[in-house]
């Protein structure tokens, strides 16, 4: 039992910032896409800052913003504004960002967590819009150690969303489910690719410790330099550890931003400067503010797809599983597929439900596990595969048989029943052309026989397996059970 | 409003500006009267107006997300004192 868990409790809070995937930076028409660009490529006058020039704001980064806001729960202002926040480094060539301080667009919301089957409400303070900076690259001359920096201003002004949470979070597992649940609502609104390794859903953490049972706020560590959910997870549990080793002995935290070193696993202090930030925070002269009316609020929450959340409830009505709910619902591609996979089949809800979800959590999974592939990269429709599907609730071929289908299916793109026959694969459903069969596995494995005899069940399962074998899958297994069982009398 | 010599040197520190001894006084006296020539402003009462972040009449003005063309690199850098690698080169910066 650690100190954590008996004598203290954690306070996280959570600060993730997102690219949106707009065609074209937030204020100028350089392509937002600069991922393998050559550097300096994606710059534009207004992205370099060049006197004269003037941003105009990208109706579609707004308008995004607004769909993450919504789906995250918030307040969408009916005024906002942009601000300049001033600050020395040379990431941003105007010499100051552009951003929101005061009127964010969103503010107040929450998102749901669950963690160990306990459900926990995470406030959301404010979402607001802001651009990205320049990247720098930090070097050393090898011949006069002199150490210098380079800009690429390519990622600068690419549309950036800064989503702030209260420190509601208790647990680094909590904090990582707050992250998984905010990049899948992000991807399923098609609004950022989200992806933490690429640079585009990025994370700081602040993170305290109190005595369990009070209600006083300790010094908070900023932790930065995380680049996984994975790395969130061990970082937090690391400076969790630390601070209640700290406070244990009798020691206090110090308020201070520290880094991740992801090699050595363990957080490090960050040189910083030694005062306050002073970023002189005040309207942006160039742009005029937002005004956004109600009607055209309305209009995009018409146009929020279903949520995960809701999704996985829906598809609990038709009878799957928490479980099987849970992992249909988890990325929108899947949960479409399905969709138009049950909708393609024959039968009651319930059972193309269930058929439906064998053939995405069996066949479907694997083939996508095989290959580390996304739900985007399966090669078959939704309605071929209900042709498929359809082929074994019918009995036409048996389950066996349509295994080896699926794989030539993906394979060929060729459809279940031209294969089917094509190769010759029907299920043999005749008495007439299988009792010979049967009886011809009867006489060549006169162990089995004895041991069904001696009153051991499972030796049937062999000679069925012996006959399936024989007709390379295609024998409807309970007619070959039938036709044991009688033979065997 | 009279300014302290500590607030000189913090404005000059945000404007990474080196100031010696006498350049503060001088400034501290020049930054001094030019705030008491706008503190006019602050007796005009205010009470009954709105907050106002832009003082034209606009509002929403957008433009749709298309992309246009980026200026070639060589143009990008023409002004660059030093460059390295098709980036342009400063002075190291502290992460």
């Amino acid at each position: 039992m650690t100190t954590v868990a008996t004598d203290f409790e954690t306070i996280i809070g959570l600060e993730v910032h997102v690219h949106l995937t707009t065609a074209s930076k937030m204020f100028c028409g350089c392509s937002a896409d600069y991922a393998g660009a050559e550097p300096n490529t994606h710059v534009c006058p207004v992205c370099l800052g060049m006197p004269g020039t003037l941003p105009v704001i990208n109706e579609r980064a707004i308008e995004y913003i607004v769909m993450a806001g919504l789906a995250l729960n918030c307040e969408i202002a009916e005024y906002s504004k942009f601000d300049r926040k001033n600050y020395p480094y040379p990431d941003l060539m105007k010499g100051y960002q552009i951003s929101q301080y005061d009127l964010p667009i969103c503010r107040n919301g929450w998102l749901d967590v669950e963690v160990n089957g306990e459900r926990r409400r995470v406030r959301i303070q404010r979402v607001h819009m802001e651009e990205d900076t320049a990247k720098l690259i930090h070097r050393q001359d090898p011949v006069t150690g002199e150490r210098y920096s380079l800009i690429d201003v390519n990622r600068s002004g690419v549309p950036l969303v800064e989503i702030v949470s209260y420190p509601d979070i208790r647990s680094p597992a909590e904090a990582r489910e707050y992250l998984v649940k905010l990049r899948q609502i992000l991807r399923y609104i098609g609004v950022s690719r989200a992806n933490m390794e690429e640079g585009d859903f990025r994370c700081d953490a602040n993170i305290s410790l109190r005595p369990r049972g009070t209600d006083v706020l300790g010094p908070k560590v900023e932790v930065k330099n995380m680049n996984s959910f994975r790395a969130v997870f061990e970082a937090l549990s690391f400076e969790e550890r630390r601070q209640a080793e700290v406070l244990s002995s009798g020691g206090a935290v110090v308020q201070e931003t520290r880094g991740w070193d992801d090699e050595r696993k363990v957080t490090v202090p960050q040189r910083t400067k030694e005062e306050a930030s002073d970023y002189r925070y005040f309207p942006e002269p160039d742009l005029p503010p937002l005004r956004l009316s109600r009607e055209w609020v309305e209009r995009i929450r018409q146009r929020l797809p279903e949520l995960p959340d809701a999704k996985r409830e829906r598809f609990r009505t038709f009878g799957l599983s928490e479980y099987e709910a849970g992992l249909l619902s988890e990325d929108r591609a899947r949960a479409d597929y399905f969709e138009r996979l049950m909708a393609a089949l024959e039968g009651e809800p319930s059972r193309r439900a269930k058929v439906a979800a064998n053939w995405m959590l069996g066949e479907v999974a694997r083939w996508l596990n095989e290959r580390e592939a996304e739900m985007e990269a399966f090669p078959v429709p939704a309605e071929r595969l209900a042709e498929l599907a359809m082929l074994v609730e019918r009995g036409t071929i048996t389950g066996q048989v349509a295994k080896k289908v699926f794989d030539e299916m993906t394979a060929t793109g060729e459809a279940a029943s031209a294969i089917v026959e094509r190769a010759g694969l029907a299920q043999i459903s005749a008495a007439d052309e299988l009792r010979g069969l049967v009886r011809k596995v009867i006489e060549a494995n006169p162990k089995a026989v004895a041991d069904y005899r001696a009153g051991k069940e499972a030796a049937v399962k062999f000679l069925i397996g012996q006959v399936m074998r024989e007709t390379r899958g295609r024998a409807n297994p309970q007619l070959v059970h039938e036709l044991l069982t009688e033979e065997l009398q | 409003m009279e300014l302290t010599a500590d607030q000189v040197l913090h404005i000059a520190k945000l404007a990474r500006i080196a100031l010696t001894p006498e350049e503060v006084e001088r400034f501290r006296n020049q930054l001094s009267s030019i705030l008491e020539h706008f503190a006019v402003l602050s007796e005009v009462p205010t009470e009954d107006v709105e907050p106002t972040a832009y003082p034209l009449p606009l509002e929403n003005v957008m433009r749709t997300d298309e992309v246009a063309p980026s200026l070639p690199r060589e143009d990008v850098l023409a002004n660059a004192p030093e460059q390295e690698d098709g980036m342009f080169r400063v002075r190291a910066v502290l992460e």
